[in-house]
């Protein structure tokens, strides 16, 4: 098992807890998690990557006891073993779209030779020394997801990440995650409530708020 | 890519916040780098070319416009002694030697001060050229007025009455240069030097202009005073006076103060007087260097903390990619040290540029021989300081940045 979950639960103050369902996945796998908006969605995602410490339950991510990891061993770890694919691109304004990808592999302390290889896959090789400020919201989001996979991790995780992005940028953006990630044998997690997605990933879990 | 190139990319994302806020903080430093450098070079200047001169005798006036003109050469004469009665006070037994100074002519702006070759001892004088003087009308001349005035040894040149430029010219004598001095670095540079007699003829010429070929003819004198008998209508400026003794520096001066028709000064004293005038200058100028200091100071923090609003993203993404909370520190510290650390380098080059623009812009007088592009220990103090306004600054933006919560800021969106 690469990933897996147990009674993770958490709540945020002043509301009732979230319990979440366990989560077993192997290499190459993907998962879409669904629900309604305030489900707890994302807040399951945020646990999934360490963002967010579970009230109760354990994470497992290739046997290591992620869910006990703290500070900057939680920080290193995230930030060599999952990718993450955020809703908006948030790319990091002054610098071009290869320096972001060089600033995951210096903070993951990772070294990477395919960067160039892997936007050139992305279709953005003419892209690489632009200022993130003059790229489409279709050509960041793709720059996001070459960063997610820019220190080749095990585990990534998609919070909607086509929510802002037109049909064709979507299935675009979703086949990109599939090659990719199946490339590098990564597990996949998407969190969506995105019908396009539904369509092109089977195996899916849903989160009620309870 | 590393944290130090991440925050110079985010410096120069801001070109103008950026560059504003280390132009204040250069500007302050630059004053403050201004100051050191002529405090610095004025004192030891100021010492320097008052060694050895314990007193000075002249006309009565003002005791600091004596000491200006006869010791460093930049301010006009009180006005003439009697021969006789500087002759008298040389053998006052307090006194250990003394050095007649006649003033009153210049040569382009550069003083002509007829002497003794005691004058040139005092100083340790070294000769780049030639030797010094032994009949009238030959000069010795210092080494920035010859390289200025471009006086080789053997030419010839007429000086002008007044010790400014621009008076009227004395027509009959030629003075003629004799030997040039190596660059001391002290008032010597930029004097020609005679002795008292070559002074003497030039204003009687004027008055006579007869018996010209047999002052030539006359010996100088080279050592003490000029000694004329029967003659009470010579004069000289004043006289620079060594005590024999710590008892001398209570007596003497009362006693010349009260006794006869002229005054004596003491060079520390009067400069130290000074000095405690151009204080409040000082003081003044050094407060508003320290008021843009710390507005530049206030500038990087604003700047810093505002950036972080718009940053917060940013800063949650670079943990979500795998930064520790004290990579975010360092980074957010790393930027008010740069900016202070540009600043202070900036601020010490306007300092240093700034200074010999004002030097350029002096032909003469004492700012001439301060030299602008020497380095002093204390000013990396200002690099120091500069520093620390960046630590100060950035001490609440780093926290900020520290405590960002990842989770709160990615959702928010």
């Amino acid at each position: 098992m690469l990933l897996s979950s147990k009674n993770l639960s958490f709540t945020y103050p002043g509301q009732k807890t979230l319990y979440f369902e366990d989560i077993q996945l192997k290499e190459k796998e993907s998962l879409l998690v669904l629900g309604k908006s305030g489900s707890g969605k994302t807040t399951l995602l945020n646990l999934l990557a360490g963002l967010a410490k579970p009230e109760q339950g354990q994470i497992q991510i290739a046997n290591q006891p992620f869910s006990d990891f703290t500070g900057q061993k939680l920080d290193l770890f995230r930030g060599r073993n999952i990718g993450i694919v955020f809703q908006k691109p948030h790319l990091l304004a002054p610098l071009s779209v290869l320096d972001n990808l060089r600033m995951a592999n210096f903070f993951g302390k990772k070294k990477n030779d395919r960067l160039e290889q892997l936007l050139d896959e992305l279709g953005l090789s003419a892209r690489k020394n632009a200022s993130v400020l003059t790229l489409s919201e279709g050509e960041a989001q793709r720059v996001s997801i070459a960063r997610a996979l820019a220190n080749e991790p095990k585990l990534i995780l998609a919070d909607e990440p086509t929510s802002s992005l037109d049909d064709e940028n979507t299935e675009k953006v979703i086949q990109l995650l599939k090659e990719q990630s199946s490339k590098i044998g990564a597990a996949m997690i998407i969190v969506t409530h995105d019908q396009r997605v539904k369509n092109q990933i089977s195996n899916f879990m849903e989160v009620k708020a309870s | 890519m590393n944290l130090f190139k991440l925050s110079w990319k985010y410096l120069t994302f801001r070109p103008f916040s950026t560059g504003l806020n280390v132009l204040l903080l250069a500007l302050g430093l630059a004053i403050i780098a201004v100051l050191l450098l002529m405090q610095d070079q004025l004192e030891k200047k100021m010492n320097q070319d008052a060694e050895g001169i314990d007193l000075v005798i002249g006309a009565k006036g003002s005791p600091l416009q004596l000491i200006l003109s006869s010791v460093y050469h930049i301010d006009f004469p009180t006005g003439n002694i009697s021969l006789n009665e500087a002759q008298s006070l040389t053998r006052n037994r307090l006194v250990k030697s003394t050095i007649p100074l006649a003033l009153g002519d210049n040569y382009q702006g550069f003083r002509i001060v007829g002497t003794n070759l005691d004058y040139l001892e005092l100083y340790q004088v070294d000769f780049e050229s030639g030797t010094s003087w032994t009949q009238p009308f030959e000069v010795v001349i210092g080494a920035e007025a010859a390289l200025k005035l471009g006086l080789k040894t053997g030419d010839e040149f007429m000086g002008s009455h007044g010790i400014s430029e621009g008076s009227h010219d004395h027509d009959a004598n030629y003075f003629k240069v004799k030997g040039i001095l190596k660059p001391k670095g002290n008032v010597m540079d930029r004097l020609i030097l005679t002795s008292i007699e070559s002074v003497w003829y030039t204003h009687e010429e004027e008055e006579e202009e007869e018996g010209h070929e047999s002052m030539l003819d006359t010996k100088v004198t080279l050592h003490g005073l000029p000694k004329i008998p029967g003659d009470d209508s010579k004069e000289i400026t004043s006289l620079l006076v060594q005590y024999r003794n710590p008892m001398a520096a209570i007596q003497l001066p009362r006693f010349v103060n009260s006794r006869t028709n002229m005054q004596a000064a003491s060079p520390t004293f009067e400069m130290s007087r000074l000095f405690e005038l151009l204080g409040v200058g000082i003081n003044m100028l050094k407060g508003l260097a320290f008021v843009l200091i710390g507005i530049s100071g206030l500038g990087i923090f604003i700047a810093l903390y505002n950036s972080l609003k718009e940053r917060k993203y940013d800063l949650a993404i670079l943990r979500a990619i795998g930064a520790t909370r004290l990579q975010l520190l360092a980074l957010i510290f790393l930027e008010g040290f740069i900016l202070t650390f540009l600043g202070a380098v900036l601020g010490i080059i306007m300092g240093h540029g700034f200074l010999a623009l004002l030097i350029s812009q002096n032909q003469s007088g004492v700012m001439v021989s301060i030299q602008p592009w020497i380095f002093l220990k204390s000013e990396l103090w200002i690099v120091a300081y500069a520093l620390m306004v960046g630590i100060l600054a950035s001490v609440i933006p780093a926290i900020a940045a520290y405590q960002t919560s990842i989770a709160k800021q990615l959702t928010k969106a």
